[in-house]
């Protein structure tokens, strides 16, 4: 036990170092992803007939094993940062895509009908009832994203990106389990308390109208 | 006050190859309740839609108080002629105050100076605004939401309200009363309202014109004791009922 202590207290920095590290990959990815996926889902909204498409060619991303994409970076863009976020932001994509999509789509036409008739431009029909009844499922996307990008993270440390994958496999070279812990305990925390946090977040963020009682008008 | 709040002028409209309105000719008075009514399919909705050109026509030009819409902002046009659809389609997200205000919010008013006009209109509806403009839609009953939805239409002043059946979703009760509330309230208000129906006794009970379609030809355009005394052909007889001859008769 004093083992543990004593290594924790003299790892401690680096521990922290590498959380903001972890942090700032994932952050930026996802932030990236949301940039790209919210407008893009919006827009396969109004090309219902290119959703489909769109939507197949993304989930192929989806399917290729995390490492072989990591993997397909290095020729592309080398090692390090840049390569990392771009490989975890082509994964978060489509669940983003999906549900701003069908979160969007599903909105009673009733009511953007009477949103156009009542002399809404799109763009307002948009940010006045689409995006506010569709936020909860856009979210939800958000989310899951989130919680697999910090996860698949770990894995950037392979293409010298940093992060906590870089304490968990140098724990596992070693074979020394206290340095795995070192590695392996903050990014599960991370996990946790990010998902904890969002799905705060979001229930703050519904209104109270859209509470319990999603649809009404059938 | 010369011209008619809204007219059709060789009005046609097809989706595909058939025709839903041909050269239709149609004048609707100003001020007044405007039935228009006749079977299912036989294009009411298509009417309506076209004076807020939710719809454009293919052929034909429609006046609202005397200007041709086709060269007007659609949006603009919009927000200047009150619209009720049968889904009610009050937004869930918002309060019962926000619903209402929509209209003159997108015409640039700030929240603030409305709420003079939300308790106006609760009021008017018989809606107590202190119970009522904090709520959201579900908390309401389907009548009291198509109140809203009446309210809605009503809060940027327009002058042309335009009703797709309004009250068919509702529950005989609420029908009737809303019904009677419409009247009263046009007497107050003085607005044109074209309301749309498939229901005879609603338009019998509330217009003071009745606008009969049938597979998009304007079959008689009357008010509603003319259309009782002399039905235009058999289809109208047909159509009143011909049992409210038989008790016409008798009288
Ligand atoms: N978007 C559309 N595409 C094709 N046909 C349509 C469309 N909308 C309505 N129609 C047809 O036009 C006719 C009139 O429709 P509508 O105006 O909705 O009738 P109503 O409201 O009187 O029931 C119907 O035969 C309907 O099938
Ligand atoms: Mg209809």
């Amino acid at each position: 036990m004093d083992q543990f202590w004593n290594t924790l207290q003299a790892d401690w920095p680096l521990i922290i170092d590498k959380t903001l590290e972890h942090l700032y990959l994932s952050a930026v990815s996802v932030l990236i992803a949301c940039l790209v996926a919210i407008p893009a889902g919006v827009l396969l909204t109004r090309f219902k007939r290119l959703a489909n498409g769109v939507i197949t060619v993304v989930s192929v991303i989806q399917t290729i094993p995390s490492l072989a994409l990591f993997g397909f970076m290095i020729p592309l863009v080398g090692i390090g940062a840049k390569p990392a976020i771009i490989a975890l932001t082509l994964y978060a994509l489509l669940p983003i895509v999906q549900n701003t999509f069908v979160g969007i789509s599903e909105v009673n036409p009733a009511l953007t009908e009477a949103g156009v008739g009542m002399g809404m431009t799109r763009w307002q029909v948009l940010r006045m009832v689409q995006l506010p009844i569709a936020r909860s499922v856009i979210m939800a996307g958000v989310r899951l994203v989130t919680v697999q990008t910090i996860s698949m993270a770990t894995i950037a440390t392979y293409i010298a990106a940093g992060g906590l994958g870089d304490i968990i496999t140098r724990g596992i070279t070693m074979i020394n389990t206290i340095t795995i812990f070192e590695g392996a305990v903050p990014v599960s925390l991370l996990v946790i308390l990010v998902n904890l946090l969002l799905l705060a977040l979001n229930r703050a963020l519904t209104p109270k109208g859209l509470r319990g009682q999603r649809k009404i008008n059938g | 006050m010369g011209e008619a709040a809204v007219e059709f002028r060789g009005v046609s409209k097809r989706y595909g190859t058939g025709y839903v309105f041909e050269e239709l000719a149609l004048t609707i008075p100003r001020a007044r309740i405007v039935c228009i009514i006749g079977p299912s399919g036989c294009g009411k909705t298509t009417l309506l839609k076209l004076i807020n050109r939710l719809i454009e026509p293919e052929a034909g030009e429609i006046l609202v108080e005397g200007r041709p819409i086709g060269r007007q902002n659609p949006v603009e046009l919009r927000r200047n002629i009150g619209y009720v659809i049968q889904q009610i389609g009050l937004f869930p997200h918002m309060t019962i105050e926000d619903n209402i205000t929509v209209v003159p919010r997108l015409k640039g008013e700030s929240r603030k100076r409305l709420d003079h006009r939300v308790d106006e209109l609760l009021s008017l509806i018989g809606l107590a605004p202190d119970q009522f403009r904090k709520r959201y839609p579900h908390e309401l009953s389907g009548g009291q939401q198509q109140r809203i939805g009446v309210a809605r239409a009503l809060a940027a002043n327009p002058s042309i309200i335009l009703m797709d059946e309004p009250f068919s979703a509702l529950d005989p009760i609420s029908r009737v009363q809303l019904q009677k509330e419409l009247i009263k309230l046009n007497e107050q208000v003085k607005k044109t309202i074209v309301f749309v129906t498939h229901d005879i006794d609603e338009a019998l009970k509330i217009a003071d014109r009745i606008v009969l379609l049938k597979d998009g030809k304007l079959v008689q355009d009357d008010a509603p004791e003319d259309l009782l005394k002399r039905p235009a052909n058999a289809f109208v007889r047909e159509f009143l009922g011909t049992e409210r001859f038989a008790a016409n008769f008798e009288i």
